[in-house]
């Protein structure tokens, strides 16, 4: 991680409350969204959030391409359009500072190294099932507070954001099966996770019981 | 096409014999994640005894009767990782610790071969030896710190380099 000037210098970027919830929009939404789609989420002008969002990207939180939006190519099919989605990259600021990152690289090594897999599963699904939300059974607010930005897909829940990324780019067999288990304490019968890899996002899909 | 491809080999050391109830949960899913591997994006080749279901007949040590080796092909690393941390072959090896024995030595290696080449039994076990004796290189390197298919050929000319591509044994 750079310095703390760097990650002020993005973050503060997130100041304005306008371009935070376009952040949020764009961070969270499963694929790449233009300025109509989300200036219409925000319900604010097109030139607006044009130029909002293009002070994201200026500050490295979002990512543009273009594209054509109506489906057409050839002659007559217009202007390819900018389209947004959230930036690789991960910004941590703690004031004080703290490093919890690095004090959860040295347990992972250690949990690792001591073959505790099935202690930190049996951790991980009891703290996901003692979680108070998910007792009451709004799973996608559960799992929004957690971090993982769930769209609908269908009849599936699908999970943009991995909460543990970094440190499951490391250890991912024990992070990963951590995660799962985590999961299937927050999302008890009838739901069901399932290994359905969402790209850039979280390994595990959950579903409404039916096979597995 | 890629002219090389990536070879892979893990080893484990069973907490009871292979047909007894301990290793019973993983025995029956060997098939269903077999085939998860064979119908893998990437996937090119993995290594059979003589019953040519699996590789659980083979004793890479012939000192250890509880050691298993596993042995595949795959066109890159990404396409390895894919298989091994983001299908349902996670739910087989988030369970590894009730089967298998956390080996305090290194128990896996990946390694760059020609397309076309299938690694013997002995090829894969000494590229784990060499993970072991000289830590991760471009001869023999683990997911942590991969190293690309181009460093080898630069390594293969160096003075102090294994034979390239040992063929056979």
């Amino acid at each position: 991680m750079a310095g703390d000037d760097s990650a002020f210098a993005v973050l503060g970027a997130l100041g304005d409350p306008m371009r935070r919830r376009l952040y949020r929009h764009v961070a969270a939404a499963p694929g790449e969204v233009g300025r109509d789609a989300a200036a219409e989420a925000v319900g604010i002008s097109r030139s607006l959030a044009a130029f909002h969002l293009d002070k994201l990207v200026e500050a490295g939180l979002l990512a543009v391409s273009f594209r054509r939006l109506s489906g057409r190519a050839g002659p007559g099919a217009g202007r390819p359009a900018k389209v947004y989605r959230r930036a690789e990259g991960e910004h941590v600021l703690s004031v004080p500072p703290r490093s919890y990152d690095a004090v959860s690289r040295l347990l992972a090594e250690v949990v690792e190294n001591a073959g505790l897999d099935r202690e930190l599963q049996a951790a991980a699904k009891a703290a996901g099932a003692a979680h108070p939300d998910a007792v009451a059974g709004d799973l996608v607010e559960v799992l929004r507070a957690r971090g993982y930005q769930p769209f609908w897909d269908g009849e599936t829940l699908r999970l943009n954001n991995c909460p543990f990324h970094a440190l499951a780019e490391e250890f991912p067999a024990l992070i990963c099966g951590m995660n799962l288990a985590l999961l299937q304490g927050l999302a008890p019968d009838p739901w069901s996770p399932a290994m359905e890899p969402c790209p850039g996002g979280c390994c595990v899909a959950i579903s409404k019981n039916k096979g597995r | 096409m890629t002219a090389f491809h990536l070879a892979q080999v893990n080893v484990g050391r069973m907490v009871a014999p292979l047909d007894g109830p301990e290793l019973a949960d993983f025995v029956a899913q060997l098939l269903e994640i077999n085939a998860l591997a064979d119908a893998s994006p990437g996937f090119v080749w993995r290594m059979v005894d003589d019953e040519g279901e699996d590789a659980t007949g083979f004793r890479p040590d012939e000192n250890d009767d509880m050691l298993l080796i596993n042995c595949s092909v795959w066109e890159s690393v990404g396409a390895l990782r894919n298989f091994v941390y983001h299908t349902d072959h996670l739910r087989v090896l988030s369970r590894r610790r009730e089967w298998f024995r956390r080996m305090a030595e290194a128990h896996q290696a990946l390694w760059w071969i020609p397309a076309g080449h299938r690694p013997s039994v002995a090829e894969a076990m000494r590229r784990i030896a060499m993970v072991r004796e000289h830590g991760p290189g471009p001869l023999a390197f683990t997911f942590r710190d991969p190293y690309p298919a181009r460093a080898r050929t630069v390594q293969a000319s160096g003075p102090a380099s294994d034979v390239p591509f040992p063929t056979t044994r």
